[in-house]
């Protein structure tokens, strides 16, 4: 039994790697996970700030210091699951950051054992003052 | 005489050029950059040809090529615009097999989809367009004795427009004919996944859309498609995609005050009445396939009805022959004429469609047919179709997959099965089926959707607008009220009157 806080999201070694990469080219960034057709249900990677959080925005934590956001009302469907963001080689469409090196962010989910659903760390929700 | 092998069934695949290059101004240019990205086929994972990697500069000259020739497209008469869109249409037929299996290697479709379904409707789209043009009218209204109002449409100017990867054909068709007919210069991005099915279309249409009328740019998103959104010399956009890129666009559009429009895709369902159950005649059988309509295009739909709501009474007999029907789907070469579902479009589709049956199985979806990868062709991406029976609640139910994966629940009475309907984010298909009269009205229209199928399902006639409530997008295409997405209203205020107002 732990009684440590749960994270919400995390990354795998490979993403990190696209990550820094795309941070040394770009700067600061910012995740937004869609949902809807094409290159729905995939994370979306911008600069920071690119992308206006609006007010229906919750922030579920950060992954290698960037922001991860979801609107509230998909979050409603997805807050009992864990979120790995990892990538995989593929040609996605979208205006993600990481779609000219041929690799994809995409989600892996699992749900949350019960001791971790006691203890998941509290989201934010709406823009950052 | 008889050969030790029976002769391929398998079409040849189209000889494609080794390089296609950006159609700015009516000519083929190389990007400004020289740099160029490979296209791949999710058929077998071979290459197809090299396309250009554009930047902002080269959305600045197509720009630019489309403004040059609004100048005079803008002003050229219905009927010359009208015969334009025909002779695209005439082409596109002549073309239809050609077309059909550039697009089936592109995407990976299966070829009696892209012969039966995407280039016909290509075909009748431009053609409906063509049409309406021709029939369409202004008005006049004589408010007054002295007093004359104008109603008059002109073309809204330079359009940019972003299309999907799923009918890599028919949503550039959906976007172009419109936008042209209206009289707009359009500057198109296809998707980075199938760039190239367009190219060879309009290497086709040379000599017959005038210079700069329709420029594409090829390339990414962020770099290609995101300066596209962004430019000033833009007055409307179009967007067909999901829903954080589809706010960002409306972000980008709102600095320079566009409209836009948007089809951001769906989780639709597809309900099935009890009184379904009633025969098994050739209507139950039609209800079983359209059941089974998921796995249209490989579920790569925004439409796909990937909720199956069955009422509890009929369910065992129902699902087992949505069961048998969707175990008889015939995965093969997409080339092969009788393969009935081809390949997803990319392997990050094919990780992303994986990585949702996953997490249907840790949810305790029961698999009911299906659940992992298929073999159908080495180093292509194709899944079984695969139907889950679970609860709306579950992120299978609630998220759009764009896969080959149903999730089937049941409900009790019509009023459960609308509340469980219009349980999503989305608005924009549904279906329903029933041998019930009076329900066939009353609840379609108790369901929070653009578009209703009746005892039908992915029916996309010209003439019958679609388009989403909700978080679907807004915005109806295929009907001639998509015109006016395309375009501004001018209204001459005439006075008559030889005398003065008195006021000064």
């Amino acid at each position: 039994m732990t009684t440590q806080t749960t994270f919400r999201v995390d990354v795998t070694p490979a993403a990190s790697d696209v990550i820094a990469k795309l941070k040394a080219e770009n700067g600061p960034l910012m995740f937004h996970q869609s949902g809807g057709c094409c290159d729905g249900s995939s994370p979306m990677c911008y600069e920071d700030g690119e992308f206006i959080i609006g007010s229906s925005d919750v922030l579920l934590g950060q992954i290698e210091g960037c922001n991860f956001w979801m609107s509230s009302d998909q979050f409603e469907y997805w807050q009992h699951t864990h979120l790995t963001i990892d990538v995989t080689p593929g040609r996605g469409a979208s205006f993600s950051l990481e779609i000219p090196m041929g690799v994809r962010f995409m989600i892996r989910s699992r749900l949350f054992e019960p001791d971790e659903a006691e203890h998941l760390a509290p989201v934010h929700v709406g823009p950052l003052d | 005489m008889q050969t030790a092998e029976a002769p391929s069934k398998i079409m040849p695949r189209p000889m494609f050029k080794t390089q296609y290059e950006n159609y700015i101004g009516g000519k083929w240019v190389p990007p400004i950059g020289g740099e160029y990205f490979d296209n791949q086929s999710p058929v077998d994972g071979s290459l197809i040809a090299k396309m250009p990697r554009s930047k902002a500069a080269d959305v600045d000259l197509a720009v630019a090529a489309a403004q040059k020739a609004f100048e005079t497209w803008s002003k050229t008469s219905a009927t010359e615009r009208s015969k334009v869109l025909l002779q695209i249409a005439d082409v596109i037929e002549q073309n239809l097999e050609f077309l059909a299996r550039v697009e089936t290697v592109e995407n990976g479709k299966a070829l009696r989809e892209t012969m039966a379904a995407d280039l016909p409707l290509c075909v009748d789209h431009f053609r409906y367009f063509a049409g309406v043009i021709r029939a369409e009218e202004g008005s006049a209204t004589e408010l007054n004795a002295d007093t004359l109002s104008l109603i008059i449409k002109e073309p809204i100017g330079i359009v940019g427009q972003i299309i999907p990867w799923n009918f890599p054909l028919l949503m550039a068709t959906w976007k172009l004919a419109p936008a042209l007919a209206a009289g707009c210069c359009v500057v198109i991005k296809p998707a980075e996944q199938t760039p190239t099915s367009l190219a060879v279309l309009f290497e086709l249409l040379e000599g017959i859309v005038p210079a700069g009328v329709v420029n594409i740019i090829q390339g990414f998103g962020p770099e290609a498609g995101k300066p596209l959104a962004q430019h000033k010399g833009i007055n409307k956009v179009a967007f067909t995609g999901e829903t954080t890129t589809g706010r960002l666009i409306m972000q980008y559009a709102s600095e320079n005050l566009n409209p836009v429009t948007m089809e951001l895709g769906g989780k639709s369902p597809n309900i099935f009445m009890k009184s379904v159950g009633d025969a098994d005649d050739e209507f139950f059988d039609k209800c079983v396939e359209g059941a089974v309509m998921f796995a249209l295009n490989q579920g790569e739909i925004c439409t796909c009805p990937s909720r199956l709501l069955v009422h509890e009474d009929i369910y065992d007999k129902f699902i087992e022959r949505v069961i048998a029907r969707t175990k008889a789907i015939k995965l093969g070469h997409p080339l092969d004429p009788e393969t009935m579902m081809g390949a997803q479009a990319s392997n990050d589709q094919y990780e992303k469609i994986l990585s949702y049956i996953d997490i249907g199985k840790q949810e305790g979806a029961e698999v009911l047919t299906g659940g992992g990868p298929a073999d159908s062709v080495e180093g292509g991406y194709y899944i079984q179709p695969t139907i889950f029976k679970g609860h709306n609640k579950m992120r299978i139910f609630q998220e759009e997959i764009f896969g080959p994966v149903l999730s089937v629940t049941t409900f009790k009475d019509a009023d459960e099965a609308v509340a469980i309907a219009n349980d999503t984010l989305y608005g924009l298909g549904a279906g329903f089926w029933s041998r019930d009269a009076h329900e066939l009205y009353t609840i379609p229209r108790q369901i929070q959707a653009g578009r209703v199928w009746v005892n039908c399902y992915h029916d996309y006639p010209a003439h019958a607008p679609f388009g989403g409530y909700k978080k679907s997008g807004f915005g109806r295409e295929n009907h001639l009220m998509m015109l006016n997405h395309y375009r501004q209203v001018k209204n001459l205020l005439i006075s008559y009157s030889k005398n003065k107002l008195g006021f000064f």
